[in-house]
């Protein structure tokens, strides 16, 4: 009996669900939707979805990490295929392609587009340098990862540079957050670490960056499944503030059934201004603005946008930087093994004006279908279709909590299951 | 279950003592008041790669407040903080002789067995309670180091760091759980101060030459010159202090040592 019990939880851990994500370039002249393997992407200045060229086929399994560089002149796309791809934007061919030994889990490209860097599902980053980039070349050439540091034996969750491009930030589910010094030489090796950024008591999720022009520095911020928003400085490691998300997200669905489990933070972005981060929290339908007092090193919810008329959890976020726009995807990867039918739904957020002074509340609010970039055929790329049953966004809901769960937190065995365990052990089979 | 047994250990000679405060139970020898290994039995091996169940600190200044209980003798009225660590201690062999060669320095054993770990902690207060004012300055942590030594240590905080004679993993496949390696090497770099020394040594030439050649190839470290290992105390307690060194010695066995010293880096150069 007690076997069984364990074989099914066990099967359902097998079944990954990957959430929705969404890319949007810097000038908003493509957004891009990866739900499972497929990646769509959509011309904004052509009005139609872009054609991919990979003479390897694309992606084959669930992709994980989507992000156009800086510049927007580069896109990266990797995931549980173990495969990295660098799209060129103007063209979008697969202009590199790279293997990684385990399952991608994050990726980002320095500021100069001159190394594309990523984390696998065993805690390294590696980090590949495409210096010599040709536009001439048109094969898609195989370039060689080097190992450049490690997360011991975690799941890396989020990788980035610091806006001065001068450490890369790497965060775990151990609850660490890594910054490293990133130097040219980045080929021998990240060895010093600048701090490790400590307090979150659950899986760090996202990061994000707060800058200010007039204080000349950049704050760390960062989401984790301990329903916390954490403003850092992530020269010294100190934790600045912490803001506390869950209890107002729960608060918004009193109607649910009570949690066992707080909401984790599943997304942060920086508005295209960047005097705000918005945070996508799951079981909260729409995104909390938070703002960050420089003077002060706090961090404070101003806002809260919410979706009205369908059970819209976004499951990944992301604003252009030149445009007050920001885009919400919410879907997954094949539900069950028998419904292979991908979910995706693009929402957008606008209202972000110039004046974001302290005591102005944003007047964002989530617009029509019909108001969006892009309009129907934007949807029509990037959702596959352009109504969605509501039925399947709950489905979708659930599935990409658990999946998070179950990749995420430990999983904490009773005392009699331990030993049920232990008892099955090779070594002590043998003994009589 | 019987009381009377072989000394487990030969540093407190025979002294009767009388400390009911600890040894309440049969684990304990009856005339050193030491606890006896026997009844610490442990696996010669954990996986460094199963996921903990222990409690872990969140960050080095959670850590700090547990000193208190670490080393009730420092604390609270003393700012001191730790400086040497030994990674995968075993049964404390090491901290035991370095607590009387530096008196004033506080030290830390960090074991991953949690019935080892046992046996350290229990080893440790019995030596407390029978010669007072000595080992005051030593304790002991189960933790996996692998993982955790950023929850500990702050930047630059320890002078120096023991890995003595760890598992081998021979197998390639489990090179990745060798205790010294290219990337947890920038973690011992991040907690050791600058001109902190690393001190490795292993009966396995493997592992020997793996060690010499993760610190030999890495940019924060380099070799300390044969004059100081002469004239380093510390450096003859790596071979003779430990159990493991003991017992290498017994059987006339050959040890590689690698001791190196942390410097700058060239950005801060």
């Amino acid at each position: 009996m007690e076997e069984h019990d364990i074989d099914e939880s066990e099967q359902k851990l097998e079944a990954e669900v990957a959430p929705a994500l969404i890319a949007v370039h810097p000038d908003q002249k493509f957004v891009s939707v990866a739900v499972g393997s497929d990646l769509r992407v959509f011309n904004l200045q052509h009005g139609s979805a872009a054609q991919l060229s990979d003479e390897t086929g694309g992606h084959k399994d669930s992709i994980r990490s989507i992000r156009f560089s800086k510049s927007g002149n580069l896109f990266v796309s990797g995931g549980d295929d173990k495969l990295v791809r660098v799209w060129d934007t103007d063209s979008w061919r697969c202009v590199y392609s790279v293997v990684s030994e385990k399952r991608v889990t994050s990726l980002a490209v320095s500021g100069d587009d001159k190394f594309i860097t990523f984390a696998d599902k065993f805690g390294a980053v590696y980090v590949v340098d495409i210096g010599d980039y040709n536009e001439e070349n048109l094969a898609p050439v195989d370039k060689k990862a080097v190992p450049i540091l490690s997360h011991y034996c975690s799941i890396i969750t989020r990788l980035d540079f610091s806006p001065d491009g001068q450490y890369i930030i790497s965060a775990d589910r151990d609850f660490k957050i890594r910054v490293t010094l990133f130097s040219k030489e980045c080929l021998k090796g990240a060895h010093e670490i600048q701090c490790f950024c400590l307090g979150h008591t659950e899986f760090v999720s996202c990061l994000a960056f707060f800058s200010s022009c007039d204080y000349g520095q950049s704050l760390l911020v960062s989401g984790s499944g301990d329903s916390t928003v954490r403003l850092w400085d992530y020269a010294s490691g100190s934790l600045l503030d912490t803001c506390g998300l869950g209890t107002k997200a729960g608060l918004l669905n009193s109607n649910q059934k009570e949690e066992d489990v707080l909401p984790a933070v599943i997304d942060l972005c920086e508005t295209s201004d960047r005097s705000l981060v918005a945070a996508a929290i799951q079981s909260l339908q729409g995104i909390m603005l938070l703002r960050c007092n420089f003077s002060a090193r706090t961090l404070t919810i101003a806002k809260v946008v919410s979706v009205a008329g369908e059970t819209f959890i976004p499951t990944s976020i992301a604003a252009a930087s030149s445009v007050p726009l920001l885009w919400m995807v919410m879907g997954a990867s094949s539900l069950s093994a028998t419904d292979s039918a991908l979910l995706a739904r693009v929402r957008v957020v606008s209202g972000f004006g110039t004046d974001h002074s302290e005591s102005v509340v944003p007047e964002s609010l989530v617009i029509e279908d019909k108001e969006i970039p892009g309009g129907e055929p934007l949807l029509q790329a990037l959702q596959g279709k352009l109504t969605i049953g509501e039925e399947a966004f709950s489905t979708a809901a659930e599935a990409v909590k658990t999946a998070m769960r179950n990749l995420l937190i430990k999983k904490q065995y009773s005392a009699e299951r331990r030993d049920f365990r232990k008892r099955g052990r090779n070594d002590k089979k043998n003994q009589p | 279950m019987e009381t009377k047994g072989e000394e487990s250990s030969p540093t407190d000679g025979d002294k009767m003592l009388e400390h009911d405060s600890i040894s309440n139970s049969t684990t304990h020898s009856k005339t050193t008041g030491l606890p006896r290994k026997r009844f610490y039995r442990a696996r010669a091996h954990s996986n460094p790669l199963s996921d903990s169940h222990f409690p872990v600190p969140i960050s080095p200044a959670h850590f700090e407040n547990d000193c208190t209980a670490h080393f009730p003798k420092f604390f609270p009225n003393g700012s001191k903080k730790i400086e040497f660590a030994d990674i995968g201690c075993g049964f404390g062999g090491l901290l035991i002789s370095l607590a009387t060669l530096f008196p004033d320095t506080l030290m830390i054993g960090m074991e991953l067995r949690d019935k080892v770990t046992e046996y350290v902690k229990e080893r440790i207060l019995a030596l407390r309670a029978s010669s007072p004012g000595r080992y005051d300055n030593v304790s002991v942590v189960r933790t996996n180091s692998m993982k955790y030594i950023p929850n500990y240590f702050e930047k630059a905080q320890l002078t120096k760091m023991f890995f003595l004679f760890p598992d081998p993993h021979f197998k390639e496949k489990n090179h990745r759980r060798r205790v010294i390696s290219p990337h947890l090497l920038d973690e011992y770099a991040y907690v050791l101060k600058v001109g902190g020394i690393i001190y490795t040594i292993s009966d396995v030439e493997e592992l020997g030459a793996w060690m010499t050649g993760c610190l030999d190839d890495h940019e924060l470290f380099e070799p300390v010159t044969e004059e100081e290992l002469a004239a380093d105390p510390v450096v003859e307690l790596l071979s003779t202090a430990t159990e493991e060194g003991q017992k290498v010695a017994r059987n006339e066995g050959q040890t590689f040592r690698a001791v190196y010293r942390r410097i700058a880096s060239s950005h801060a150069r």
